[in-house]
């Protein structure tokens, strides 16, 4: 192809178009505002062709035709909406609501559901077919992810993003007929498998087939015993999108009404995760430092992505000694609270809930960690997600869009911009640059806008002159990008000092805890992203402080609890470690480059 | 082989060698040893004749005799009266009425062979299959000789195309034309692909064809992978054919020490090898993108097209994949010619094809025949027409694919339009006589059954659409069938038909669909008339004892049920509650005392 697009003339319901000539009858239809009704379809995907409900009629071909993946040709008469073809399309979609559970009203997904809108828009108002069901148990054996496949439709979206996207092919359809399944290997528990617990599965499934484990039950059950001392910490991504959960566009921040909230719901303290980011920062970048100097391997790759990190322990253990051994920030925080904070309050820390709310589904597997326990009580309680927070929020009647905004408690609710923008890719790595510069050539950098990481291409390179060297850094977001730049890093291991990577596409702003995409746009959709970045890069901007050494109330850890960082009690409070795991399927020895 | 005034030749097909003839052959040799003719007599091995009701097969040459059920007690009398004294041994010869054909020097006159024309099993039968010195000496590999001597690789492929071969799996494509096709596509690095996976259940053209003749298919591949430019070849077949397999195995071997194989095959320029890759039991995978995933080691699962496998196929490369009877039909068009072999056959369909006859009918097996010879001509001429003097009511060809014809279609000419226009398609070869005791709806539901179990469970339509047919069909089989369940079945079928993925989804409800069409009242009785007319489905069925029965005890000493109570020397009585109308009191009886009535209104 040499740059110019070809123009073809189709005919769409007897009407003409003039198109671009190497698309799709879908890709050519959405453009002109034929919205074809599909299921298995995602842009970000491959074509899979599978769901068969975007069929339409084409002139000359006997056969119905699949719209997403057939290609547009010039003078291809096309009908979208014939009363054969309506008829087709209602029935397969009644064909899958006959295997599926008739319980609507009691699912997760009630209302915000792709197969109820799309069987209310095929006017399924009778079952003609209707025969066996199929039967399978719920999987709740994962921290982060429940399966439950009486729900699935076999989109297979869950099986393409998963070994497409995030290359960690946990999933696959198994058996033939009507026993076809989307399961783990061997149907073994999703907990045993290599799953990353990154959630993209619960973010593209189409129904109730994938959920994140419910934790809301036990935490309205605690937040109402009058015994405990309840501690909130929210992450910066959640901000930049719960609006979504209540019809907003994406992309606006509301930090302010989220702590209103969690004050309502009856939180005693609302801390805010970005301050923990700033600390992460404090401890890496000075870890960065020491690594330069020659104390410990390079690259050093972060490790505030628990999904990125469980996938290091299974496909990368030879490459353990490079991440960083920073905790995450809300592990980071979680540790404080039970010991900096209890001992400010003077409270028993075992009467101290310390409770999460996580664009993040693998943070509760991080929260269930061993090494993130102290005396056998997880650092952090309780994590939900951005969803669970949501819907907690309706459940209780809080009228999260008119609330009175309200500030972040101290001492732990105070952050600068740099741990803000935690949340996109590249934020870790831009927040990291701002504050190593400083401690090494002990002047501010000015320029702090580091354009390079930004952005969601899925593998950025940069370099940054630190006084007399230049560090090399590269961010990846995406467990399959990360893969790739590991394999890179792995090839050439003086090319990178500092690696940053987030698990989900988008970083921490795409988790796998963030809301359902509404009936207007698709999950993972890119301009949703950018959206949500944006709000964060937004709150960065607005902000006076905006390195995360510069913050007062995180100096003043350091000078009444601390000491310095990596210090005797950062190492025990704020660090941890990581140990190669073998989940069926991997013999974490024999693992060759990938 | 040797050049012994006589030949015994043991059929080696699947069929004969289930029988035992491989027995025969020791048994055979003590025989000649015995009168001292172990050097002048030559024994050998051949390849599935076809006539596999009649196993084992033992031909006997210069005379061409055929014998059939033939058991190791009958072996000296053959040696005896025919290899000895010159006279043929009657009982056990196949001798019908003496027709002229083509092929009388190679098997006599016997009639099953008489409207047959034997391309793609020209050698099955004659040739001892392992034997690379016997394909040779029946012109094998001597159309490879002359394409890479004599003709550049667009030749070949313009003489494919003008011989007017279309694809044998049962698409009917034009192979000249994918040919065509594969060798344009842009990228060079191309694969050629023999699809041995045949499905279809009872089918068994190609297995024969590997066993009796797999040089043949062989050399087919290695003129395709010239023509398209390929270095590769990948014969995928079902892992349920051992002996194929081994066979298979054997020829790429011996092909390969031949210099038939490898690197500069017979001195030109040209490098090809083949490789086998073994199915797992799908038969999904014979859809050709299933095909090449399940080779790629990913789940056997087709995919949208376009691309096709010509432009992007097996890792992306552009890939020709035909079906072994099409690369068996390849030899022969290069070395008898594209006008020969388009002189067989009818305008749009040319030259011949195998079908695997079977059911009711007296001779079943293997028969070639030439495009356009009439289903009656297969049935009664070839077939010998229905056994016990049933009456004949319909003829399903294409297997699970394929539809369900009447008396009124005998004479349709075998052709890919003329079946498709009938309401049947060509399919691989699958041909099924059916007679008056055979239920239409029982048989749509076996087939559904089959088709709804090798979904691969992909695309809603099959997947979900054939198992709500076949739980509809299935209630009608079992008397619960209601009003508006046939106007069920038609929606569902023809939706499936045109909104699935593949072919096995959009092919899935033919057998129903034409059965419905052509054999409604049978439906229409089995829901609102109460009864099964060809007394197959089990519900409608009741057995009575009458009065002729003296008592003997003997059905109620087979009834599993204990349904039969009666004292010795009286009249015996069934409980209908307890009956499972299994119908073995039925077949037991000697005294002709039970009825079976089919008819729940009369019962």
């Amino acid at each position: 192809m040499n740059g110019e697009v070809r123009k073809i003339k189709i005919i769409i319901n007897n009407k003409p178009y003039e198109v671009d000539a190497g698309q799709t009858i879908m890709q050519a239809a959405d453009k002109l505002g034929f919205h074809i009704p599909r299921l298995c379809y995602h842009p970000k995907l491959s074509i899979e062709g599978a769901c068969r409900v975007c069929i339409v009629q084409v002139e000359g071909m006997r056969n119905y035709v699949a719209s997403c993946a057939y290609p547009v040709s010039d003078g291809m008469k096309i009908f979208t909406n014939t009363e054969e073809i309506r008829r087709a399309r209602r029935d397969i979609v009644e064909l899958i609501l006959d295997n599926h559970p008739q319980d609507c009203h009691t699912c997760e997904r009630d209302g915000i559901c792709e197969l109820q809108r799309l069987a209310y828009a095929m006017g399924i108002r009778h079952r003609h077919f209707e025969g066996e069901r199929k039967r399978y148990p719920k999987d709740l054996s994962s921290f982060s992810v429940v399966r439950n496949p009486e729900k699935c439709i076999l989109c297979g979206r869950c099986v393409r993003i998963c070994s497409e996207i995030q290359k960690v092919n946990a999933l696959g359809q198994a058996h033939r007929g009507f026993q076809t399944v989307v399961m783990p290997a061997y149907n073994m528990p999703f907990s045993e498998s290599v799953c990353s617990c990154c959630g993209q599965c619960i973010n593209v499934c189409p129904t109730a087939a994938f959920v994140e484990k419910n934790s809301t039950q036990e935490l309205f059950a605690k937040l109402s015993d009058p015994s405990l001392i309840k501690v909130a910490q929210i992450a910066p991504s959640v901000r930049a999108a719960i609006g979504e959960a209540f019809g907003l566009p994406p992309g606006r921040a509301m930090e302010k009404e989220c702590a209103a909230a969690l004050r309502k719901l009856g939180f005693d303290y609302v801390f805010d995760t970005p301050f923990s980011a700033d600390l992460t920062i404090m401890e890496e970048a000075s870890e960065l430092l020491e690594r330069l100097k020659g104390h410990g391997k390079l690259p050093m790759i972060t490790s505030c992505s628990s999904a990125w990190m469980k996938c290091m322990e299974q496909f990368y253990p030879d490459m353990i000694e490079n991440i960083s051994t920073c905790k995450s920030p809300m592990s980071m925080q979680s540790a404080l609270v039970k010991t900096y904070f209890a001992e400010k309050i003077k409270a028993d820390p075992k009467k101290i809930l310390s409770v999460a709310v996580m664009c993040c589904t693998a943070k509760k597997y991080e929260a269930a960690r061993p090494e993130l326990c102290t005396d056998g009580v997880p650092d952090t309680d309780i994590v939900v997600t951005t969803r669970e927070f949501a819907w907690m929020v309706k459940s209780a009647g809080i009228d999260f869009l008119h609330i009175p905004g309200e500030e972040f408690d101290h001492p732990m609710g105070r952050s600068s911009g740099a741990g803000v923008i935690f949340g996109a890719t590249g934020g870790v790595m831009e927040a990291a640059i701002r504050t190593a510069y400083e401690l090494y050539t002990g002047e501010t950098l000015m320029d702090i806008d580091i354009m390079p990481v930004r952005g969601i291409t899925g593998i950025k390179e940069g370099a940054v002159k630190m006084g007399d060297v230049e560090v090399r850094v590269a961010v990846a977001h995406g467990l399959g990008n990360a893969m790739k730049l590991l394999d890179i890093a792995k090839k050439d291991p003086n090319r990178y000092h500092f690696i940053e990577i987030m698990g989900c596409p988008g970083g921490c702003i795409g988790g796998g805890g963030q809301p359902y995409a509404d009936s207007n746009s698709i999950p993972l959709d890119e301009d949703c992203l950018r959206a949500r970045a944006k709000a964060l890069y937004g709150i960065d901007k607005d902000k006076t402080i905006r390195r995360s050494n510069e913050n007062p109330d995180i100096q003043r850890l350091y000078k009444e609890f601390l000491g310095k960082p990596l210090g005797e009690k950062s190492h025990k409070l704020l660090h941890t470690h990581y140990a190669p795991k073998s989940p069926r399927g991997i013999i974490a020895e024999n693992m060759k480059v990938r | 082989m040797g050049m012994g005034e006589y030949v015994i030749t043991i059929c080696s097909g699947s069929n004969c060698e289930g029988r035992n003839s491989r027995a025969l052959e020791s048994v055979i040799a003590k025989e000649l040893a015995k009168r001292g003719l172990a050097d002048t007599v030559t024994v050998s091995v051949s390849g599935c004749l076809g006539m596999c009701g009649k196993g084992p097969v033992v031909i006997v040459n210069p005379q061409y005799t055929i014998y059939n059920y033939v058991t190791e007690n009958d072996i000296p009398e053959i040696i005896e009266e025919h290899v000895c004294k010159g006279k043929p041994v009657a009982r056990l010869a196949v001798v019908e009425d003496h027709l002229f054909n083509r092929f009388y020097r190679v098997f006599g006159d016997v009639k099953f062979f008489s409207k047959q024309m034997r391309i793609a099993l020209r050698n099955c039968g004659i040739i001892d299959p392992e034997n690379l010195d016997a394909y040779l000496s029946v012109r094998g590999y001597e159309a490879l000789a002359k394409v890479l001597t004599n003709m550049a690789p667009q030749e070949v492929i313009a003489e494919v195309k003008k011989a007017g071969l279309r694809g044998r799996g049962g698409a009917g494509f034009p192979t000249g034309v994918k040919w065509e096709l594969t060798a344009k596509a842009k990228k060079e690095d191309k694969v050629v692909i023999c699809n041995a996976d045949e499905g279809d259940p009872g089918a068994f053209m190609d297995r024969s064809a590997i066993e009796g003749d797999p040089h043949t298919v062989l050399e087919g591949i290695i003129i395709g992978g010239y023509a398209v430019g390929a270095k590769k070849g990948y014969v995928y077949i079902r892992a349920e054919y051992p002996l194929a397999i081994k066979r298979l195995e054997r020829a790429i071997d011996d092909a390969r020490k031949a210099g038939f194989l490898g690197n500069n095959i017979m001195g030109s320029d040209f490098s090809f090898d083949v490789e086998i890759k073994l199915g797992a039991g799908a038969f999904v995978c014979g859809e050709e993108t299933a095909l090449i995933h399940s080779i790629e080691g990913s789940r056997g699962m087709p995919r949208p097209r376009p691309p096709y496998p010509s432009e992007e196929g097996l890792f992306e490369k552009p890939t020709l994949i035909n079906n072994v009877e099409t690369w068996a039909n390849i030899p022969v068009v290069i070395l008898d010619g594209a006008e020969w072999f388009s002189s067989i056959g009818t305008p749009t369909s040319k030259g011949t094809k195998v079908f695997a006859l079977a059911g009711k009918v007296k001779n079943t097996g293997l028969v070639e025949v030439p495009m356009g010879t009439t289903i009656r001509e297969i049935v009664y001429d070839i077939g010998g027409g229905i056994p016990n003097g049933k009456k004949i009511k319909s003829v399903q060809t294409g297997g699970p694919s394929g539809g369900c014809l009447t008396e009124r279609d005998l004479d349709t000419k075998i052709d890919y339009e003329s079946l498709a226009k009938a309401g049947s398609i060509m399919g691989s070869g699958g041909m099924i006589v059916i007679d008056e005791d055979s239920c239409m709806v029982k048989m749509a539901k076996f087939f559904l059954e089959f088709t709804q179990n090798e979904s691969c469970g992909k695309c809603t339509p099959c997947r979900e659409g054939t198992k709500r047919m076949l739980e509809i069909l299935t209630r009608i089989t079992e008397g619960k069938g209601v009003e508006g369940d046939i106007e069920k079945l038609e929606r569902l079928g023809n939706m499936i038909k045109k909104a699935s993925l593949c072919g096995l989804g959009q092919s899935a409800p033919n057998p129903v669909l034409s059965t419905i069409k052509n054999f409604r009242e049978e439906y229409e009785e089995h829901i609102s008339g109460g009864k099964c007319r060809a007394g197959e489905c089990a519900t409608f069925l009741s057995y009575e004892i009458t009065d002729k029965c003296v008592g003997c005890t003997s059905c109620k000493r087979v009834c599993s049920a204990k349904a039969i109570s009666g004292e010795p020397k009286k009249k015996h009585t069934i409980d209908p509650d307890k009956c499972t109308r299994c119908g073995l009191c039925y077949s037991t009886c000697k005294f002709k005392a039970i009825t079976k009535l089919n008819d729940r209104r009369k019962s």
